[in-house]
């Protein structure tokens, strides 16, 4: 199979003139022709039905694909907290040069800049184009639109649909994808799961999904397949990821030649409701604009029991505002949660297991009066009662940081194509724009960067400048792959063992969640890379899968997203011991500064860790992508 | 706390269903509803039974996914909580639950709780949008939006499209969450340019959908996780008689609305 160096053409120029000489130069297709090329979208959350709609507006014939019974209910639709555009509404420095640095210096120096000034470019488009959709974001008394400061930055820049900006972002490129779907540009397969991609001579031509409604395997060609099907967190089974998420479709490209970057680079949110029971399905998230007016402590002594009001002032530590005096509460996620789990380590943790930190807004009430608060915060306080029983009003809420969003991905140049010529990939899916650490409120700005204004530039510049001679599903490739994906089912459906799916993924989960979590050690690393591979071998011989294959059956479903995180996870481990030093929320313990923070080793470790599939039970081989800061001095990052 | 379960199954759209009792042990106060399900589902696929088919993603009340009726009530009866987020504190011991899927011609059968709700889907498609294709928005700025207004729009966009309005109306109404998508886009400046033919279109297409109409029973209102306001209906009826009357001169038949006088 033919996979392209690591090339990620960026384009010449100064870094502000990127983008636009790119657009200038890229080939058009003629309006009347573009309705004979077929593009599929794998994917219905922001980047894919962005990208759909929009390639569907622009004359394109699309093909989008959702294993959900409605584009509407993709993950992108739990994204609470906001969107960063460099707007300057408010006046206070911001500017495009400012997300850029922001978002290059919150990555720890490991995204590539050409692509995250690209993004802080768009940044500000993004915004007219969702309030022209007529997404709800909050706005002022005067009608202008209201912004506030968001996940470690210092400007006021995160535009916000109270505590559902996700919510209505999601809507408004559901609406726009409804549209298309009316107009008949856009073709809609719900319910339908990519279960392989296609290769024929050497490029993506097309995918097999599986109809979730009636089990059959049915053959898609195009001319160009987008895959914007989200991250991986579940790879952790406890994360604020929707209980479908998964890696399947990344990881099946991956094998067919995509090469994955920057597997270890997971993000840990710091602010989740805390574990309750050995029965929890999944964490839920408190949006972290909780932190702008919480204050984050812990109790002084070890083991302290009492109730949150009978520690004094002079017994609690607010570690958070002592460690960083200039951002205190809002320093970047990695650091927040790290510092949580030091404590919590240390025995000072709240709650009945002790994993748990008090978020206190009693002096927010104080200064703001309870509506206020109740006005900015209360759907989250609802949100927080109805799961703990407990009323943040009157007691500290406790939080504890939980696997939340994964910065790696499949390797994509700046046109976002992967390593197989032809297959994009969009938002989550990718690696290209949040290096080590995504910064809050970046997610939606990227998601929805690739898909309305990204992809619909590169996919038809691909589709210009190649001749793609039209591919049939009889082709042997499709043939050949759906052969491969139906003898995958039948292993999964005749193992006929003990175990269920979710034990399996439970048990996966814990171990990378112990060794592969927040603090990453070459033994506990090395334990993992033993225990992953033993785990699958006892899936293949002792798994349990009732039902068959020609029916709805979620356990199917199930126990083949697991397979692919087993594989998954085995990478994400060996990335993890590969890159010897911490940076971002890849913390390694043998890295760190005399004060406990992160130590890059740049000059070891200056590069993007491209992976590539050689063969099951082969171990992968590196590629590296060196990455050069001309524009955003390398330094430590210093949040005190 | 032990609790029993009776649970519809129906193995697909064609087939009859039929109900099926399921003994649970053991269950946690901290579980939710659907973890209590999991926990079922484990113990079905242990004895190599097939485990109960249910919707459900987010698990936080957002996606919109999970949906069935708990003792005949949407989502479990809980104010502004759908059924993921339903705590199991809220039961006792020894209660006896039936589970079933959500019950509306418009709404077929999928499998055991999973029911078809792509004619959203379509109503949406008959004009629950803002026509802006990418590129061609003017500044954000520019467009001012009283709080007020913006505030209604929030408030009606807030529908997570989860159905229960549908399955705990009487007569099958999808008004409540059609109300909701008109409200939202037409309490916006952006949204007045197709205001008319938004309403029009929509709700014809819900009557066409096999929706019933509103007669005031206001069950949606009272069991929508979301707390949508059954006024947004009183709204939507007006915004349809505007729509009927800025069209006077044409020759157009009215969708065969909506407001049937109750007869109970």
């Amino acid at each position: 199979m033919e996979t392209r160096k690591l090339d990620a053409r960026i384009p010449s120029g100064p870094i502000e003139d990127q983008w636009d000489k790119l657009r200038f130069e890229m080939k058009l297709v003629n309006p009347a022709n573009r309705r004979k090329h077929k593009i599929i979208v794998v994917g219905a959350g922001l980047a894919g039905a962005a990208a759909s709609a929009t390639l569907g507006q622009q004359g394109y014939h699309v093909h989008c694909f959702s294993y959900h019974d409605t584009p509407r209910r993709a993950h992108s639709i739990a994204a609470q907290g906001g969107i960063n555009a460099a707007k300057n509404y408010r006046n206070d420095g911001d500017s495009i040069d400012r997300l850029f640095k922001d978002t290059v210096k919150g990555g720890d120096f490991r995204a590539r800049e050409a692509n995250v000034y690209r993004l802080a470019q768009i940044s500000v488009h993004i915004i007219d184009q969702c309030v022209a959709q007529g997404v709800p974001f909050a706005r002022e008394y005067g009608g202008l639109l209201d912004t506030r400061s968001f996940g470690g930055v210092q400007v006021q820049r995160t535009f916000y649909a109270r505590g559902q900006t996700g919510q209505q972002l999601l809507l408004g490129a559901y609406q726009a994808l409804q549209e298309q779907v009316a107009a008949g540009t856009v073709t809609m397969h719900t319910r339908c799961e990519l279960v392989d991609v296609v290769i024929v001579d050497g490029r993506a031509r097309g995918i097999i999904t599986r109809n979730l409604m009636t089990g059959e395997l049915e053959r898609h060609a195009a001319d160009v397949v987008v895959l914007a099907t989200g991250g991986y967190s579940n790879a952790f089974y406890l994360s604020t990821n929707a209980k479908a998420s998964n890696c399947t479709a990344i990881w099946r490209a991956h094998r067919r030649g995509a090469l994955f970057a920057n597997p270890c680079f997971t993000q840990i949110h710091p602010t989740c409701i805390p574990l309750s029971s050995e029965y929890q399905s999944k964490l839920t998230l408190m949006s972290e604009s909780l932190r702008n007016d919480g204050r984050v402590w812990v109790p002084k002594k070890k083991a302290d029991h009492r109730p949150a009001k009978d520690i004094p002032e002079n017994e609690r530590d607010y570690y958070l505002e002592n460690r960083y005096p200039s951002f205190g509460n809002l320093v970047p996620r990695d650091v927040a949660s790290r510092n949580a789990k030091e404590v919590c380590d240390e025995g000072r943790g709240v709650g009945p297991h002790g994993q748990g930190v008090y978020l206190d807004f009693a002096d927010a009430i104080h200064r703001l009066g309870l509506p206020t608060v109740s006005d900015k915060y209360g759907n989250l306080f609802d949100i927080y009662q109805r799961i703990t029983g407990e009323d943040a009003y009157q007691v500290p809420m406790r939080i504890y940081p939980a696997p939340h969003y994964t910065m790696g991905g499949l390797w994509v140049d700046y046109h976002l194509m992967t390593t197989i010529t032809g297959l994009f990939a969009g938002g989550e899916a990718n690696f290209s724009d949040h290096g080590a650490n995504r910064l809050g409120a970046s997610a939606l700005m990227q998601g929805l960067a690739d898909g309305y204004f990204v992809l619909p530039y590169t996919v038809p510049d691909y589709i210009a400048s190649n001749r793609l001679e039209a591919v049939s599903v009889s082709h042997p490739a499709f043939a050949e792959a759906e052969a491969e994906v139906t003898d995958r089912f039948r292993a999964l459906l005749s193992v006929k063992g003990k175990r269920s799916p979710d034990s399996f993924h439970k048990e996966l989960g814990r171990i990378v969640w112990d060794d592969c979590g927040m603090a990453r050690a070459d033994a506990g690393l090395r334990k993992a890379l033993e225990e992953i591979p033993r785990l699958r071998e006892e899936f293949w011989h002792d798994l349990r899968v009732v039902g068959g294959m020609d029916e709805l059956n979620q356990s199917l479903e199930k126990a083949n997203r697991v397979s692919d995180f087993l594989e998954l996870a085995e990478l994400m481990c060996r990335d993890a011991l590969d890159r010897t030093e911490s940076c971002g929320g890849h913390f390694r313990v043998e890295s760190q500064t005399p004060d406990g923070e992160a130590k890059r080793d740049d000059a070891n470790f200056s590069y993007v860790a491209a992976w590539e599939w050689t063969g099951r039970g082969e171990p992968p081989a590196l590629h590296k992508e060196p990455l050069a800061f001309e524009h955003v001095p390398l330094s430590q990052r210093s949040y005190k | 706390m032990n609790l029993t379960l009776r649970i519809w199954r129906q193995q697909n759209t064609k087939a009859s269903g039929c109900f099926a009792t399921y003994p649970v042990k053991d269950v946690a106060p901290d579980m939710s509803f659907l973890e209590m399900l999991d926990k079922l589902n484990e113990e079905l696929i242990g004895r190599g039974e097939p485990p109960v088919a249910f919707e459900h993603d987010c698990r936080e009340g957002i996606c919109g996914s999970c949906g069935f009726l708990i003792n005949g009530v949407a989502h479990g009866g809980r104010r502004g909580t759908t059924v993921c987020q339903l705590s199991m504190r809220f039961f006792k011991d020894g209660d006896s639950l039936t589970l079933e899927p959500w019950r509306s011609a418009a709404f077929p059968i999928v499998r055991d709780l999973i029911v078809n709700r792509s004619a959203f889907d379509r109503i949406i498609q008959a004009g629950g949008f803002i026509s802006a294709p990418t590129g061609s928005a003017p500044a954000a700025d520019a467009i001012l939006v009283p709080k007020e207004d913006a505030d209604t729009a929030f408030d009606a966009a807030a529908c997570i499209g989860c159905g229960a309005c549908v399955a705990a109306c009487p007569n099958s109404a999808a008004m409540l969450f059609t109300s909701a998508k008109l409200t939202h886009l037409n309490s916006l400046p952006q949204g007045q340019p197709q205001r008319d033919e938004r309403t029009l279109s929509m709700v014809a297409t819900m009557a066409n959908e096999g929706f019933g109409s509103c007669s005031n029973y206001g069950e949606c209102e009272a069991v929508c996780p979301k707390r949508i306001p059954i006024e947004f209906i009183g709204g939507m009826n007006r915004d349809l008689i505007r729509a009927l009357w800025h069209r006077r001169r044409e020759a157009l038949t009215a969708p065969s609305i909506v407001q049937v006088p109750s007869e109970g």
